[in-house]
């Protein structure tokens, strides 16, 4: 595949990265099929989750007790591709612990669990298209990729738009941190302004003194606010 | 994006290895019960280029109901699946009906599946359709528009025994084709 994809052009990564030893086998290689833009989009809330409860946005009060580590409050906002408000959208995380420890059976590296932290949220956006979660920051971890390789510390979301075509998962993580240049993950956003894309900002605005710092980091996904297409039954 | 305003989107990035307990705590596998009228069994597999099952990714499935309409209330057309040890994945749900196309031509019934996974540094969007509908399968402008036959024919699942079969090979030989928006 020479030819750039539209995805890479918008700042998304390549399929295939190879520093990023997984892409390798994983990556498709024959060129995407393009589907016009004349073709009606998928539309509906379609995520079918179910109930919400206030909990699922305080990743600190999910147990008996606190979890160890520095308390944060991550907010921002979810944008349609013309800068609109995402209302209703569902947004769900997940993360390693302060200890950089995930709850997965598949995480062995040797830092340990806290047995007050699961590490996964969800939550709905507002009417400004706003979440807002409570959690700790994630501790940078260990991974098998080349020798001697660490993940920078990160936060994954999971953001549904109002269509199939903003669907988009991605990995927040905090400013400045030295790992950046060391990661390929994050490397595979090869454009700079991409990469400070996915990049939160300490806002003291909503830090919460005495309590919480508070980092901010909005979304913008692929697509406009959906137009409701004619449908063949109406 | 030139000519065009509004702010860039954020990048996309790998789901990982560890996505589990957050986005699959939930069965949502099955967009209809098993006993509903009409229920149909999806079942594939992913597997790499290697021909390797991918036992940790993400199956999602966005399809319109049986009347061609997306999210009602009562389907909202979603489904979730986790892949197993050989890379399996299944869903219980109804066939779609046939929704409209660009121009008016309409599309043959069909489900809208993204593939998540570690290693995949964006999901992989593709098309499952249906063994049953060769006519319309042959007038869908989708379908159409990829002149390769073989790379055609990744799209339509294949009928074994009560199942429909709908393999995903990410890379390689027999890849399936993806798509992206324009």
């Amino acid at each position: 595949m020479t030819q750039q994809t539209t995805g890479e052009a918008a700042g998304h990564p390549p399929y295939l990265y190879p520093d990023y030893k997984s892409t390798r086998l994983r990556a498709p290689k024959e060129p995407l099929v393009i589907l016009p833009r004349s073709l009606p989009d998928v539309t509906g809330p379609a995520h079918g989750r179910g109930r919400i409860d206030a909990t699922d946005a305080d990743l600190t009060r999910q147990h008996e007790g606190e979890p160890l580590g520095e308390r944060i409050i991550l907010t921002g906002r979810v944008l349609d591709g013309d800068g609109r408000p995402v209302r209703n959208g569902l947004v769900e995380v997940w993360q390693a612990n302060a200890a950089g420890r995930y709850t997965h059976q598949r995480d062995q590296h040797p830092a340990p669990l806290d047995p007050n932290f699961s590490g996964a949220g969800r939550c709905l956006t507002d009417d400004e298209g706003r979440y807002r979660f409570v959690t700790v920051r994630p501790g940078a971890y260990p991974w098998k990729n080349h020798d001697n390789a660490w993940r920078p510390a990160h936060v994954h979301f999971s953001v549904f738009g109002s269509s199939f075509r903003s669907r988009l998962i991605t990995q927040m993580y905090f400013p400045g941190d030295p790992l950046f240049e060391h990661d390929p993950i994050f490397q595979s956003v090869r454009d700079p302004g991409a990469q400070r894309r996915m990049i939160s900002s300490l806002d003291l605005g909503t830090t919460e003194p005495e309590w919480a710092l508070g980092y901010r980091f909005d979304i913008v996904l692929e697509g406009r606010d959906a137009t409701p297409f004619e449908r063949p039954h109406a | 994006m030139s000519g065009e305003t509004g702010p860039e989107p954020t990048p996309s990035q790998t789901i990982g290895p560890f996505f589990h307990d957050a986005l699959l705590e939930r069965d949502l596998s099955e967009l209809v019960s098993p006993d509903h009228p009409g229920a149909i069994r999806i079942e594939g597999a992913v597997c790499d280029g290697a021909g390797d099952p991918v036992p940790d990714a993400m199956v999602e499935v966005w399809q319109a109901d049986a009347a061609g309409s997306y999210g009602s209330e009562e389907f909202s057309g979603f489904g979730r699946s986790g892949t197993d040890d050989e890379g399996r994945f299944s869903f219980t749900t109804v066939k779609p009906g046939p929704v409209p196309g660009p121009e008016g031509i309409p599309q043959a019934p069909h489900a809208n599946v993204l593939i998540f996974a570690r290693g995949l540094l964006r999901q992989v969007v593709t098309r499952l359709y249906f063994p049953d509908e060769e006519e319309a399968n042959a007038a869908d402008p989708v379908l159409a528009s990829i002149e390769d036959a073989e790379l055609r024919e990744t799209l339509v699942a294949r009928r074994v025994g009560d199942a429909l079969r709908f393999d995903v090979r990410l890379q390689g030989e027999g890849q399936t084709a993806f798509f992206e928006f324009e």
